[in-house]
């Protein structure tokens, strides 16, 4: 039975100087899911894209069902009952959830194309699915990203593939629809299916995975069955050293002085209703589902999308909630660091210096002009003090890591002297040891006397790092609490119920 | 509270509501056009006769013919800026080959190949050397009317009295056609290339193609062949353009039609096509191509002077662009 279907062994890829894969052996057996975890640029894509025969290997022995595997295009891959799921989803938004599922399929006679087989074919694939809102005549645009995402694996089921490989698949779905795609891969599984999964998250690793590989930097460097190994352990392995403290230990102070106070602040129907303090030399977190208005508040306070009613106090001043603009908040000494790092947070083309300074130009130009040689040497500072791993300052930022990148975006802020933070998910999707370095650079912040604002839905992230939680829910914020007033539970519970924890637990706050 | 969380989708109304927006939108706006114009007219009769409406459709052949071939490409994500200077080369072919002695059908069919083959060289610029279509096609714009002007020995191209003369004119002799017989060819291939692209593996791979390029790829559609295709197709129609182009005119003229591929491109996305990709349809392609020879017959027909219709023109391309973005906006959140 326990029948390997996917074997690599010493797998290389150089991109020119770059070596992005060094050895990588890797058995996936039948009727399991594997694992595959490692920090961001340890290989994990470039794998992926070999398996898919997006990108040939330099070197090493691949075996599927036992015969050699070295496919030259997506489509050698597909004949061999080998799916990829990207991380983004690759559907075609205007086509209808049949054409999608059987795309590249398509049932035709002469070219001609038989449309009640296909929508025979989709509904049977979509059948086991219990998904009846999924029908195929439906534009997969219309469809939400969960749907989408059932399509998608429907699509890897109707190319009758054995091997289904997942990158990251719940990085764009909420708590709700992991638990349904996790329900789809304990099915896919007892099928005889066998599943590669990467993610970054060893909770979930360990709720739906049967054995592991970490890859670090380019090499498997490790590989067994999941019950018989820690999360700590896996982590020594992924960042080759152990890290004993992910969060920096802070000196929690009496509340200083408040540098924003946000009144009734609305923007429906995403945001209905959100008060807060939030004090110099305070993190405050924000927890709540995806889409429960957490980034629709931090926007509106920076002006990016315009609020129905509100006030704000910034520095005990009061300004307008409406009718702001991400310039005038920028005077106003606000930095915002979007969830959308690529879409909004980065001009990726650009270079770490003009990333890192262009929100205070002043600070490097005179009369419009830029002094190029200031503005290297400022950013060298910034790249010096977040150890941002760049070649030099004219590098485009497309070039780094998503953890290095996130780094220019935290560079830009504390470059424009901000000294009121909104951080929207500012460690989403990079690496252990960036997120280290990250929160250390928030927590100094803090003790700078700033402000910090965090939202997160990483949950032992805004308990490690904040002193106060407010639990975001269907667009209405509960009260800032203190974090040892919360759980995980508590945090969850009013996340998903609109629930403050009981009066009794609250009564604490003001002890 | 597990009902609270099954898969939520957007509801079906407004999805279907816009799906037949987007099918009326180009029909209402030809509509609107036809009745301002016969209202301001001092004549309304004539503007709306039978007469006026075969000059409209004589003079919408050459954009028709090349709408067909743009809406594939644009559906697809292309785009050809080469269109107009095909139009000029292949008419001076055909006008050539006529002129040389070659039977009418000969010379039609190479007017129609030439063009099929400037596509193809497009489409292997495209796929072969990487680049984008905007520059591929625009290198071709320039090439072609140069090719054109050279062959043609930089002078329009005089032709013998055959039935291709005959393709594009207003009064077709048997009198029982009613409408020009290129009239009734773009007819008939608009239904047939709107059946390919709705009824045929080939035509959904387009859409697939234009709204998904990378999941076309990943599905293991060979994208490089089937953009060869795609331009190829397409230069069939523009060939076919160049020919009625030829017959109107009576002869072949390397500097004609220049711009024209814009008159082409401002059809389809009229008729609702979307220059990013896998929107689109021959039939709004077809209103599209209508409304702007309604508009430019109409402006005659008031005796405005010529920059009012490109100004008018102008306006309508935007409009029907920022109708659809609003559109757009309202199911792509």
């Amino acid at each position: 039975m326990t029948m390997t279907v996917l074997a690599l062994s010493d797998v290389a890829k150089r991109f020119g100087p770059t070596i992005a894969l060094d050895g990588v052996n890797l058995e996936l057996r039948r009727g399991e899911v594997h694992a595959l975890i490692g920090e961001n640029g340890a290989g994990k894509s470039t794998l992926m894209n070999i398996l898919a025969g997006s990108i040939r290997p330099d070197r090493g022995e691949m075996t599927v069902d036992g015969q050699g595997y070295s496919p030259t295009s997506p489509l050698d891959a597909r004949e061999r009952g080998i799916a990829l799921i990207h991380q983004e989803l690759s559907l075609a938004p205007h086509l209808t959830v049949a054409e999608n599922i059987l795309m590249g399929l398509e049932p035709a006679s002469w070219g001609w194309l038989n449309r009640e087989a296909a929508r025979r074919k989709s509904l049977e694939v979509l059948a086991s699915f219990h998904h009846p809102e999924i029908r195929p005549d439906r534009r997969v645009a219309d469809l939400s990203i969960a749907a989408q995402q059932v399509v998608e694996i429907c699509r890897a089921i109707a190319a009758q593939a054995n091997i289904i490989l997942m990158d990251e698949p719940t990085s764009s779905l909420q708590r709700d629809d992991v638990a349904h795609l996790f329900a789809l891969i304990r099915r896919l599984r007892s099928d005889g299916m066998s599943v590669v999964y990467i993610s970054h998250f060893l909770e979930e690793v360990r709720e739906i995975a049967d054995s592991y590989t970490v890859l670090r930097d380019g090499q498997s460097v490790s590989t067994g069955s999941l019950s018989a190994v820690t999360n700590q352990e896996l982590i020594v392995q992924m960042v080759g050293r152990p890290v004993e403290n992910l969060f920096p230990s802070r000196q929690r102070l009496a509340p200083d002085q408040v540098l924003l106070e946000v009144r009734d602040l609305s923007v429906p129907p995403q945001l209905r209703h959100a008060s807060f303090d939030l004090h110099a030399g305070e993190i405050l977190g924000v927890a709540g589902l995806m889409g429960s208005g957490r980034t629709e508040m931090v926007r509106a306070i920076f002006g990016l999308d315009p609020a129905q009613s509100g006030a704000f106090r910034l520095r005990s001043k009061a300004i307008a909630a409406r009718g702001g603009s991400p310039t005038l908040r920028l005077l106003q000494g606000l930095g915002y660091l979007s969830e959308d790092r690529k879409g909004e947070g980065l001009a990726p083309a650009l270079s770490i210096a003009d990333n890192t300074t262009m929100t205070r130009f002043a600070s490097c130009s005179r009369w419009g002009w830029l002094d190029r040689t200031a503005q290297r040497t400022q950013t060298e500072g910034w790249i010096k003090q977040l150890g941002i791993k760049a070649r030099n300052p004219i590098q485009p930022a497309r070039t780094l890591s998503g953890g290095n990148q996130q780094k220019v975006v935290l560079a830009r802020l504390l470059h424009q002297k901000a000294d009121v933070l909104l951080l929207d998910e500012p460690t989403r999707g990079i690496d252990i040891g960036s997120k280290a370095q990250i929160y250390e650079v928030i927590a100094d912040c803090a003790r700078e006397k700033k402000a910090v604002l965090m939202v997160s839905s990483y949950l032992p992230e805004l308990f490690g790092m904040c002193d106060r939680i407010a639990v975001m829910s269907r667009g209405r914020l509960t009260s800032a609490r203190s974090v040892d007033d919360w759980t995980p539970e508590t945090v969850m519970l009013a996340a998903i119920g609109g629930k403050e924890p009981e009066a009794g637990v609250a009564a604490n706050e003001t002890l | 509270m597990s009902a609270e969380f099954k898969v939520e989708t957007t509801s079906a109304r407004p999805a279907l509501l816009n799906v037949w927006l987007a099918r009326l939108g180009p029909f209402i706006g030809l509509m609107l056009v036809i009745a301002v114009f016969a209202l301001m007219t001092e004549s309304p009769a004539r503007y709306l006769s039978p007469f006026n409406l075969r000059i409209v459709l004589a003079q919408t052949v050459i954009v028709a013919l090349g709408a067909i071939g743009m809406t594939m490409i644009i559906v697809s994500g292309g785009i050809d800026l080469s269109v107009g200077s095909v139009i000029a080369l292949t008419s001076v072919v055909t006008a050539l080959m006529l002129r040389a002695g070659y039977p009418p059908t000969i010379a039609v069919l190479a007017g129609v190949l030439v063009g099929g083959l400037v596509g193809l060289v497009n489409g292997l610029v495209i796929t072969g050397l990487r680049v984008v279509p905007f520059i591929a096609t625009l290198g071709m714009l320039g090439i072609a009317r140069g090719g054109a002007k050279w062959i043609a020995g930089q002078q329009t191209v005089n032709v013998p009295q055959t039935w291709v003369n005959e393709l594009a004119v207003t009064f077709p002799t048997p009198s029982w056609l009613l409408l020009a017989p290129g009239v009734w060819i773009a007819l008939l291939l608009s239904i047939l290339t709107a059946v390919i692209l709705r009824n045929t593996v080939f035509g959904r791979r387009v859409f697939a193609l234009g709204s998904n390029e990378a999941a076309a790829r990943a599905c293991g559609i060979h994208v490089p062949r089937l953009k060869l295709w795609i331009y190829s197709l397409a230069g069939l129609y523009f060939g076919l353009a160049g020919v009625m182009q030829m017959s109107r005119l009576r002869q072949g003229d390397p500097t004609v039609a220049i711009g024209t591929e814009l008159d082409i491109i401002a059809a389809v996305v009229i008729g609702g096509g979307s220059l990013s990709g896998g929107e689109g349809s021959i039939l709004g392609s077809m209103i599209g191509a209508l409304i702007m020879a309604f508009l430019r017959n109409g402006c005659q027909q008031m005796g405005w002077p010529n920059y009012i219709q490109e100004i008018i023109i102008g306006g309508i391309i935007v409009i029907a662009v920022a109708i659809d973005r609003f559109r757009h906006s309202r199911t792509f959140t």
